[in-house]
């Protein structure tokens, strides 16, 4: 892997934020507008449920995790995009960049760019509606671990869908995090969920976050064995995502699809 | 300024050597066992008429296409075992492959600059910019360059590290031919200053005479004819590289068997 490569990519992708407020402004307008109904959504229900129950990191918390790890996702898979957009590929593949230093590029990307969300959201949940992170504890790192690193792995397997079956089918991957969420178990607990999404949920890292959230404010500590767990599935997914992507991109050597991108076969 | 190393020999290797290249899609084939070298401080015009082969080939070296049997050694490095040290050498310019539109003129040179490992980037840049009369757009989004414009970024880009092999994809398309002209002489005093090599395709027969050392006509995948421009015609009963170009599309098997 060469440094000097992966920041290529990461300055592409700054000079095209910088220049351009459309860019720059979803960076955190959609999550900010999220905390902000969010927050008077939980005010409301905190003024109409029973005493004692307090909404805001039960629901804000919840939303501001999951909008943290849709931003990481959507920050991976924006930086690819773009170069599906200024069809990019054979300029950037004819080069001697490598599949890792192209990868990380589009990774740390996502870092930056998610990391403008967050800030912004810890700021508005916080200052507006009081959300504190500080009853999480430490457990608040594997959690953002887990987000982040599932985020990098579907933002990776979204661009290979989108190398692998040509640019119309990014309508297929921005949906992505909304099909995940309902195993994910973002607003209740894994329990109310039927028997059989319960097996996939196992196999959802973030489901193990929300898990613990929903111990941690109930007075029960984490469950050291869990996160451990979300964290190890996560670092899997992120290793079989890049496996998919590197196969993915071969394959498109191989039938010359890098070459000429924008002819879209599936074949 | 070179960052190449030679792929283990003593010697200098040949900047591009090709052997038994073939490139199939299912039944059909693309290129059919072609093998050509490209020497040092040499431009070498592959030719043909459109489906030929030239671009397939092109990518195969650029390795952006994976052939389907052969080998491609650049300055002696095997393309496929050591594709990024291969390709740190290389450097290409097609009229169909644009810099990103969304970035400046600087930009794309710089983000280029990194990728290709540039020493002296930014003294680099500014070199390219004047010698491609490109100063005054360096601010200026690539896209909204006339294409005259972009087509001179790109070779600006293709220049920027100096490669020992420059691939040219019909380079000179949409440039006036004054412009033409001035960017021919730039390649050809390119080639002739350092260790490089060239490989160029172009449909303007006028320039591959004027500019390529040698020629290749390729036809149906398969090299049909080999040799000096200026020469080349007369030994195949035609007056002008044009004719033979004509026939090399038209009659391509009478042609085989001379």
């Amino acid at each position: 892997m060469s440094l000097n490569r992966t920041f290529a990519i990461v300055l592409r992708q700054f000079y095209l934020v910088r220049g351009s407020p459309a860019r720059v402004l979803p960076l955190f307008a959609w999550v900010g507008i999220d905390m902000v109904l969010w927050g008077f959504i939980t005010r409301y229900l905190n003024a109409v449920s029973s005493a004692g129950f307090d909404f805001v990191p039960v629901l804000l918390g919840a939303v501001l995790l999951w909008d943290f790890f849709t931003r990481v996702m959507h920050g991976v898979t924006i930086a690819f995009m773009e170069d599906v957009w200024s069809r990019n590929f054979l300029n950037l593949f004819a080069t001697p960049l490598a599949i890792s230093d192209y990868v990380a590029g589009l990774v740390v990307s996502s870092i930056g760019t998610s990391s403008v969300g967050l800030i912004v959201m810890l700021f508005l949940a916080s200052a507006i509606f009081g959300l504190s992170f500080v009853g999480y504890g430490v457990a608040i790192i594997p959690f953002l671990l887990v987000l982040f690193l599932f985020g990098v792995a579907l933002g990776i397997v979204g661009a290979a869908i989108v190398l692998r079956f040509g640019p119309a089918t990014e309508w297929f991957i921005w949906p992505i995090p909304a099909l995940v969420s309902p195993f994910a178990g973002v607003f209740y607990p894994l329990a109310t969920l039927p028997t059989w999404m319960q097996y996939f949920s196992r196999i959802v890292p973030p489901s193990y976050v929300f898990e613990n959230v929903r111990a941690i404010i109930s007075g029960h500590p984490p469950s050291v064995n869990a996160l451990i767990w979300s964290v190890v599935l996560a670092v899997i997914y992120v290793l079989l995502a890049c496996w998919v992507f590197t196969g993915v991109y071969r394959h498109s050597v191989r039938t010359g699809l890098v070459a000429r991108y924008s002819a879209e076969t599936v074949s | 300024m070179f960052n190449c190393h030679f792929g283990g020999t003593v010697t200098m290797p040949n900047v591009l050597s090709v052997e038994n290249l073939s490139k199939k899609y299912g039944d059909t084939i693309a290129v059919d066992g072609i093998s050509f070298d490209v020497e040092r401080n040499e431009i070498v015009g592959l030719l043909g008429p459109n489906g030929a082969g030239k671009t397939t080939t092109i990518n195969m070296v650029l390795s952006v296409l994976e052939p389907t049997s052969g080998s491609i050694h650049i300055e002696g490095i095997d393309v496929a075992r050591q594709r990024s040290q291969a390709l740190d050498c290389t450097n290409f310019a097609a009229v169909y492959a644009p810099l990103p539109g969304n970035l400046t003129v600087y930009q794309n040179l710089h983000v280029f600059g990194l990728i290709y490992g540039v020493r002296h980037l930014p003294d680099r840049i500014e070199s390219v910019l004047e010698q491609f009369e490109l100063r005054r757009f360096r601010n200026f989004k690539s896209g909204v360059l006339s294409s005259g414009e972009q087509t001179r970024l790109c070779l600006a880009k293709a220049m920027l590290n100096q490669p020992q092999l420059l691939l040219l994809d019909e380079p000179t398309a949409s440039l006036d031919p004054a412009t033409a002209r001035d960017i021919r002489t730039k390649i050809r005093e390119f080639a002739m200053r350092g260790l490089c090599g060239v490989l160029w395709t172009s449909h303007n027969m006028y320039e591959v005479e004027h500019v390529c050392d040698r020629v290749l006509f390729l036809s149906h995948g398969k090299i049909l004819l080999e040799g000096d421009p200026k020469t080349l015609p007369r030994e195949h009963g035609k007056s002008t590289l044009e004719e033979l170009f004509i026939a090399v599309a038209r009659e391509p098997l009478a042609l085989e068997r001379v």
